[in-house]
């Protein structure tokens, strides 16, 4: 008997079930990470010495462990607790947090970006603090910091895959489970690279276009 | 009208202002002169509460600018003020730059906000240009685009604060001629200006500063051509030559 059957068209549906993961806990972290990262970012913009004491450390933390060990840790650590949480869950909270710790960085730029007589010619039209921030210095900064929005996303797809190892079947995981059953690493590995590449390929063209347009 | 009564203001152990009295009235075009760091620019911050004051008081009609419970941003709605740097905002065009504050300040619809913005833009000569972003335009179109923003909140007083310093010499005569029309409208205007010439021909009243205090004030006559004291004859002799 052979315990190994080749990859086939009937394999298609749990390929794209692993691409439909990885892109879906991509964009959770992604969305997740840009609202908190855009609050977080503006706090320490707006903060004195000590909270952003706090919070500076608390983000260098998230930003310099390891996204794997991160996961590890939390996913063990949780199941420890008698609350076992399912891959998908553990992993997006995970993903969201260290995609934050790197957003509130692109976005404090930002922030820091707008002139402050951009916002005192605002105060002076009437508007008030929560109008200067909302019309203002919200769209302004964000703007300015879009290539490095984009790089940060693009870097958080990939880095989706570590996702894997705590059990959730997104992309990679999908196909470690086909190489083991049909012994076929090169095709397989070769088609998941081309995966990521043709995601992330033409939206860094496109963040160079951006930055380009923006530098004129 | 303006009247600004003793106002004193420091920042840190720094005196800007020790006790300055002005009054402006309905329709008068007040002139503010006076050498670098003598506080020019800080009273023009008091009058719209951007600073807050240590000493005296600023009354702008009813409203005592600097008591506890005024409320600043209804009283900056009566205030329009343009600065030497023109801060267009940048994401928005040239008519949205003018109907953002009406829209959220005013709570206009956007079809009135949009309306007003049109009138305030052919006003100040920028018709044409309703649909273009402002880092595209000269400085002293984006100028006269930060004169007409001002102008749709339909302010009853304008603050300018060098608002032809930044700009490069082929440029000041179109933004000055955009003062002349609001001067003609009978706009109430306070002009912090180092174009003593035009000080001299669009000013009811022209006040010299020197450090904090207002040194000399009268008719451009009085203390343009023909100063009484020693130090409005220096600075002048200064900046005409
Ligand atoms: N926010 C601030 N904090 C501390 N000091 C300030 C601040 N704003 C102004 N000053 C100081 O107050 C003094 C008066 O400044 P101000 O800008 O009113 O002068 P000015 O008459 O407008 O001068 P210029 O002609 O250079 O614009 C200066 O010494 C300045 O350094
Ligand atoms: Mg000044």
């Amino acid at each position: 008997m052979n315990l190994f059957t080749p990859l086939s068209w009937n394999d298609s549906g749990f390929i794209l079930n692993g691409i439909l993961n990885t892109i879906y806990i991509s964009v959770v972290a992604i969305v997740i990470g840009t609202i908190l990262g855009l609050i977080v970012g503006f706090m320490r913009v707006e903060a004195n010495k000590v909270v952003n004491l706090f919070l500076g450390s608390a983000l260098d933390i998230l930003r310099s462990v390891p996204l794997i060990i991160q996961l590890i840790l939390f996913s063990t650590y949780i199941g420890a607790l008698g609350h076992p949480m399912d891959p998908f869950m553990a992993g997006s909270i995970i993903l969201s947090l260290y995609t934050m710790a790197f957003m509130s960085e692109v976005f404090r730029s930002g922030f820091e970006s707008v002139p402050n007589t951009m916002r005192t010619a605002a105060r002076s039209l009437g508007m008030t603090y929560w109008q200067t921030v909302r019309y203002i210095r919200i769209p302004i900064g964000m703007r300015a910091v879009f290539p490095s929005w984009l790089g940060v996303a693009l870097s958080v797809i990939k880095d989706s895959a570590l996702v894997s190892v705590i059990g959730y079947m997104e992309l990679l995981r999908t196909s470690e489970q086909l190489i083991s059953r049909t012994q076929q690493p090169l095709t397989i590995l070769l088609g998941v690279g081309l995966f990521y590449f043709i995601i992330s390929y033409p939206l860094s063209l496109y963040g160079k276009y951006v930055e380009r347009k923006m530098s004129i | 009208m303006i009247q600004i009564r003793g106002v004193h203001k420091s920042f840190g152990d720094l005196e800007v202002l020790k006790g300055i009295d002005l009054d402006v009235e309905k329709g008068e075009v007040v002139s503010v002169i006076g050498g670098s760091g003598s506080g020019k620019s800080t009273l023009l911050y008091c009058i719209n509460a951007i600073e807050p004051i240590n000493g005296g008081e600023i009354i702008v009609d009813d409203i005592n600018v600097h008591k506890k419970n005024t409320d600043q941003n209804k009283l900056r709605e009566k205030l329009g003020m343009v600065f030497q740097q023109w801060n267009s905002f940048p994401h928005l065009t040239v008519l949205e730059n003018a109907a953002l504050a009406p829209q959220v300040v005013r709570g206009l619809s956007k079809k009135d906000a949009f309306e007003i913005a049109m009138k305030e833009l052919e006003h100040v000569g920028l018709g044409d240009k309703f649909d273009e972003y402002p880092t595209r335009m000269s400085g002293g179109q984006q100028q006269r685009l930060a004169i007409a923003r001002a102008l749709a909140m339909e302010p009853s007083y304008m603050l300018f604060d060098e608002v032809t310093s930044a700009l490069d010499p082929e440029l000041v005569g179109e933004v000055l001629d955009t003062l002349r029309l609001l001067r003609d409208d009978g706009m109430t205007m306070i002009c912090v200006t180092h174009e003593i010439a035009f000080a001299k021909e669009v000013s009811d009243k022209v006040a010299f500063f020197h450090e904090g205090l207002i040194e000399e004030i009268g008719s451009p006559n009085e203390v343009l051509e023909n100063p009484k004291k020693e130090r409005t004859q220096q600075f002048l002799s200064k900046v005409l030559h």
